[in-house]
């Protein structure tokens, strides 16, 4: 089959061409992009992430602020929405535990974007639907707290696993010792079952962390002003696209260093009576 | 209880020289396990099993593998729920009920909890809390079960663990520390409760054989001063030497019991007179 020539240049055939042309075309984006870069001069960078105006760092910061409040609440509900799950997964009555495998189920197959738009939307609607209904007034409900609600619930799913087999993974020696001398089932968690459990948990609720510290990035999208949308903003504003999600990536890339260090402190602490796998090795 | 103990240990001492510590007959019953069945499953263990522990007395239950004695010592504390029976711990009946499942389980979870909190189990794998040190182990259920004042406790747990020989290792947690010391750690945290009657099960199986003398020892010295306890062992000599009364155990039933001479001496039974040679 003779190949049909490039209609711009007829020395070479069309496929061979195209693929020329289309070198050609991306190296010269490239190139407009390094350019780009170059010419963005250090000073006018720093004066854009500046944190007072007219500079977009203190917009940038608040928003990363807001963040990490809506990653710590939502933990911290995830974590008591998990134990709570995990103790009925592990010893509830056989309703408990298939109600609590259908949450975990749906909550960990649903996307969370969507789950975030249907819990967000429907759940603020329910909410004012029964206050009406009650006859109160209908109620804003403020999006620190929605965000909260609705990352904490989709966490619990996940923590609900974590504890569940951070719990199996106790001796189980301990937790009858614990049954032998007595303790009631809240002294026996508090005491034992949670400290325990704790240097099985804390690589899978590390996970978690920093999986809510990014999630947070998905409240964008019903308006929640965290960093994502602020940076979002400001590169719109000022059209720096690069220069603003480039400085959030690196906030976000601090902040999960700076838990990495906290998090590696409280493993050391929780395994503070085993000793260390380097000096068994 | 101390008094009590101290008193019979008095009495003991004076009506026999020898080491070995008799128990009152008028002594109050400690334990009192009566027709005991145990089934897991389709697995019957335990077949009707009765038991009792007077004040001062050391019981020894014996027996092969698979006769139920761990089932039996662990039902005194409903660590097992038993199918059927009547266990007094203290004079007292342990209320039992049937769940949905039909499945016997305690009545009365506040009874149940009180009454553990007065028998000391030592376990044949330790079970010491793992994120605890040695001290915190021992004065664990003294705070947080009997509420003692922490300060009163440690002077306590000191003390105790003095006894066993491990002042020194107080800040040591568990893992650090050889099978024997653990165990005699678990000793300690038995001890700490003022235990009415100590549970043994089978505290040596699990060491290293030059580490059992030394937790013997100290079992040893608590069957002296009259420590009310019921063991669980394969320690034939041992049995031999502390027991008042040694209860052979075989295929869920008692198949002969009397004190340790008879059973070891003059046993009538030829089960019994084959596992003795089979173990000795």
């Amino acid at each position: 089959m003779a190949s049909t020539p490039c209609p711009t240049c007829p020395i070479f055939p069309r496929h061979v061409c195209r693929r020329r042309s289309r070198r050609r075309l991306a190296s010269t984006s490239g190139a407009t992009l390094i350019d780009a870069l170059l010419s963005a001069s250090a000073a006018g960078i720093t004066e854009l992430l500046s944190p007072y105006p007219p500079g977009w760092g203190g917009t940038l910061l608040v928003g990363l602020l807001h963040s990490i409040e809506i990653a710590l609440g939502a933990t911290c509900l995830g974590l008591l929405i998990g134990t709570g799950g995990a103790y009925g997964k592990l010893y509830g009555g056989p309703v408990v535990r298939d109600l609590l495998a259908v949450y975990t189920t749906i909550v960990r197959a649903v996307p969370e974007l969507v789950l975030i738009l249907l819990l967000y939307y429907a759940g603020t609607d329910l909410i004012n639907q029964a206050l009406t209904a009650m006859g109160y007034q209908r109620v804003d409900v403020s999006g620190l707290a929605a965000g909260i609600a609705v990352l904490g619930f989709v966490q619990g799913a996940y923590s609900t696993e974590v504890i569940r087999g951070a719990i199996l993974a106790i001796p189980q020696g301990q937790i009858e010792a614990a049954r032998a001398y007595g303790m009631s089932p809240g002294l026996m968690l508090r005491r034992i079952t949670l400290p325990s459990m704790l240097p099985f948990a804390i690589p899978g609720l590390a996970n978690l962390w920093l999986i809510a510290t990014k999630d947070t990035a998905l409240l964008a999208v019903v308006g929640f002003y965290e960093l994502a949308l602020a940076t979002r903003q400001a590169a719109g504003v000022t059209k720096a696209y690069f220069t603003f999600f480039f400085a959030a990536g690196v906030l976000y890339l601090l902040l999960s260093l700076f838990s990495n260090l906290v998090i590696g402190r409280v493993e050391t602490w929780s395994r503070r009576g085993m000793p260390s796998l380097k000096e068994a090795r | 209880m101390t008094a009590t103990s101290a008193a019979s240990g008095m009495t003991a001492q004076s009506a026999a020289p020898a080491l070995k510590h008799t128990a009152q007959d008028g002594a109050a019953e400690a334990i009192h396990v009566e027709n005991l069945h145990k089934k897991f499953g389709e697995l019957h263990v335990l077949k009707g099993v009765s038991l009792s522990a007077r004040d001062g007395e050391v019981i020894a239950i014996i027996g092969g593998s698979g006769s139920g004695k761990s089932t039996l010592l662990r039902c005194i504390n409903c660590l097992e729920n038993p199918t059927s029976g009547i266990i007094r711990v203290n004079g007292e009946e342990i209320k039992l009920k049937a769940d949905s499942h039909g499945h016997t389980i305690p009545a009365d979870r506040k009874q149940i909890e009180r009454i553990r909190s007065k028998l000391g189990m030592v376990f044949q794998n330790f079970n010491l809390w793992s994120h605890m040190t040695l001290i915190e182990n021992v004065i664990e259920v003294p705070v947080h079960v009997l509420g003692v004042k922490r300060d009163v406790a440690i002077g306590e747990a000191e003390k105790l663990l003095a006894r066993v020989g491990l002042a020194e290792k107080r800040d040591v947690y568990p893992a650090y520390l050889s099978g024997g010391q653990q165990q005699r750690a678990a000793i300690a945290r038995a001890l700490a409760i003022n235990p009415r009657v100590m549970l043994f099960d089978e505290p040596t199986s699990a060491l290293d054989p030059e580490l059992v003398g030394e937790v013997l020892k100290v079992i040893g010295d608590l069957a002296r001063e009259g420590r009310t306890m019921v063991l669980v062992t394969h320690e034939m000599k041992f049995a031999r030497e502390v027991a008042t009364h040694v209860v052979y155990l075989y295929n869920g039933l008692v198949e002969e019991e009397g004190p340790p001479e008879q059973i070891f001496g003059a046993p009538k039974s030829e089960r019994l007179k084959q596992f003795i040679r089979n173990i000795g």
